[in-house]
């Protein structure tokens, strides 16, 4: 899937090609920092892009392809099928309604409940996220942070949708509220086998809730994999600066010595050729600078080099980065 | 040497009707060249608490030190404590006037206080800030400034002033994860090469780990645990400190405490954090004996002590050092 906006100083290419899956009750965490077209992406999948948006690609939905539905249908899809979390839930959420309607919207607007029976879905789904059902008749502002971001979450599982797509679902909030929602996403994909797509810019918080991991980088997946091995043992530089960007607390290696890395995420408008991780990469070679490397195996285990694109797409620990690649490394020009 | 000194600080707020005590009794000390970090989760008093320490609050009771002499609140005097504290607010986006350059905007605090050769200390901070070469910056918009670049245009316009210490509010929490570890550094480095103090308020505590000497965990508008870095965060004594570490994503057993922090306009008798406290619930306060303290004997004010020290009747019946 690529994903392009048109503006008048030219096209912006946001997303560059790229290919995830996500199977039933499989969390699949989706790493990146500003610029790199992790929120793009979580908005193609429900086609929630403005007008100047370019989508080519293919986006299955349970084997039907989003993009080709018609408008109806799509209708049909979103909260139903496919819903999504807003980061910032002070913002999304209707300042004058109170929370219980807007949970029920989306029940009535399918049909899928008369309101007397969505009045008691409404009270079932905010015991869920561990709200007392009284809450229903509160305005957003007299919730805290992290109860609004509970409606949010109530409001995503109301139609029983089969994936939901959670954008920096507790970037906003503290610690321990973070820790109360993640636990709550957790059960939830656990009892009911939903699928989920979660983003965030903290590889910490990903590989503590997801089973998979794809990191971000200028538009295109730099490196996938297994949540633990991808956070513990990162094979693409960015992976690896993104894992060491948060310290465990205890680690004497971190102790007065915060890790980050040089400049700043790239202007998609203005991309750097060749990797484009290459201006800030701590171990760039000469030829990162005209070379793209694809998605390789970077688990160690044999690959034969016929099927290595087949691969890349399913479960196992792949980057893209020329340190991996299996031929010796060029000779150091 | 202690320079920036909070002394039995109370600040009270009216909300809704109701006196909210959102900072109840801190004592606190920030020494030359040392980095604080003041954690805590939102709503417990620690950004009114650095407010007060800049002088924006006035205190209910109590006392604001600096360099050893009482904060007096006159315009004048303010002005004059603003050169030597200067705060680095959240959210750099937020901060900075879009229409400003980058020049006028870390030259407003000089043209403030009047202070001369401004062009040469507004290149000097920038470069301090790690913007080189600074006459690049000078013509620059914020919007044309990446997120790492404006909080560094943020941190030249503190540094603008000569300060002795930084009261810098989550000073990375809007930031790229990429680039939070290059702030952090940049922190380390002008308190290396300028000697310059810091309190950080945060309720990251990867980030005390990353840069604080001392570190104060806040409750409810108490200090309830302080000490040493490594000591408060590899073996945390009070029990609030212990769940805060604990759900952090590496951790092994997560602590989950339920429900947000209380209410300052309802501050539970007896230990402050008791009716959340999952040492009580567990009993084994109550094996140590002390579970009858726990609910009905409010700790004292913690000193601003250097060493390690928690609010806590059943750590304390366990540590009686603390």
């Amino acid at each position: 899937m690529a994903v392009t906006y048109r503006s008048a100083a030219g096209d912006v290419p946001a997303v560059r090609g790229i290919s995830l899956e996500v199977a039933e009750g499989e969390a699949l965490g989706l790493a990146g920092e500003s610029g790199s077209g992790k929120s793009t992406l979580a908005m193609t999948l429900l086609r929630l892009l403005p007008k100047s948006a370019r989508v080519t690609g293919e986006i299955l939905l349970d084997g039907e392809d989003v993009l080709r539905m018609n408008w109806g249908r799509l209708r049909a899809v979103r909260w139903a099928s496919a819903s999504v979390v807003f980061q910032g839930a002070q913002h999304a959420l209707n300042p004058v309604r109170r929370v219980g309607e807007q949970i029920a919207e989306p029940l009535l607007v399918h049909g899928i409940a008369a309101p007397a029976e969505a009045r008691t879905r409404v009270a079932g789904l905010l015991e869920q996220v561990g709200l007392p059902a009284w809450r229903a008749r509160s305005y957003p502002h007299e919730l805290s942070g992290g109860q609004r971001q509970r409606v949010m979450i109530a409001m995503a599982l109301a139609c029983s949708p089969r994936l939901i797509i959670a954008d920096e679902p507790t970037t906003a909030l503290d610690v321990m509220i973070q820790a109360q929602v993640l636990t709550l996403i957790r059960s939830l994909i656990a009892d009911r086998g939903i699928g989920l797509i979660m983003i965030s810019h903290d590889l910490s918080v990903l590989a503590a809730t997801c089973d998979r991991l794809a990191v971000m980088y200028a538009g295109r997946v730099v490196e996938t994999g297994p949540a633990r091995e991808v956070f513990t043992g990162a094979r693409h530089p960015y992976g690896r600066a993104l894992a060491e960007a948060f310290p465990t607390v205890g680690d004497p290696s971190s102790r007065m010595a915060p890790r980050g890395l040089g400049g700043d995420p790239p202007d998609p408008m203005r991309l750097p050729g060749g990797c484009s991780f290459h201006p800030r990469c701590p171990v760039a070679l000469p030829s990162c600078a005209w070379r793209e490397v694809e998605l390789w195996p970077a688990d160690g285990a044999a690959v034969d080099p016929a099927d290595h694109v087949t691969r890349s797409t399913e479960t196992r620990h792949t980057a893209a980065c020329v340190h991996v690649l299996p031929e010796p490394e060029e000779e150091s020009a | 040497m202690t320079l920036l000194e909070a002394r039995d600080l109370h600040v009270e707020f009216a909300s809704r009707g109701r006196r909210a005590r959102a900072v109840d009794g801190v004592d606190l000390t920030v020494g030359e060249g040392e980095i604080v970090a003041l954690v805590g989760e939102s709503g417990c008093g620690k950004t009114t608490l650095a407010r007060t320490l800049l002088g924006l609050e006035r205190p209910a009771s109590g006392t604001v030190l600096y360099g050893g002499a009482p904060l007096a609140y006159s315009a004048r005097a303010l002005k004059a404590y603003r050169r030597e504290v200067q705060l680095v607010p959240q959210d750099p986006t937020g901060s900075l006037n879009p229409r400003h350059t980058v020049y006028e905007a870390v030259a407003e605090g000089p043209r403030i206080h009047g202070l001369r050769d401004e062009r040469e200390r507004v290149a000097s901070a920038l470069s301090r800030a790690g913007l080189r070469p600074p006459e690049r910056f000078f013509p620059v918009y914020p919007h044309e400034l990446s997120g790492g670049q404006r909080q560094r245009v943020v941190i030249a316009g503190a540094l603008a002033l000569d300060p002795e210490v930084l009261v810098a509010d989550e000073p990375v929490a809007s930031l790229d994860a990429s680039v939070r570890g290059e702030i952090l550094a940049l922190l380390l480095r002008l308190r290396a090469e300028l000697g310059l103090s810091a309190l950080v308020v945060t309720h990251d505590l990867g980030l005390a780990w990353n840069i604080a000497d001392r570190v104060a965990v806040m409750y409810l508008g108490r200090i309830v645990e302080s000490g040493p870095v490594e000591q408060v965060l590899s073996a945390p004594s009070h029990p609030y400190t212990q769940a805060l570490l604990s759900v952090l994503p590496e951790s092994p057993a997560p602590i989950v405490l339920s429900g947000e922090p209380p209410d300052p306009t309802r501050i539970p008798g007896g230990c402050r954090f008791h009716p959340r406290c999952h040492v009580l619930a567990a009993g084994k306060a109550a094996e140590a004996g002390v579970d009858g303290l726990c609910r009905s004997q409010p700790l004292e004010v913690l000193p601003s002590s250097a060493a390690l020290q928690a609010a806590c009747h059943y750590a304390r019946a366990r540590q009686p050092r603390l």
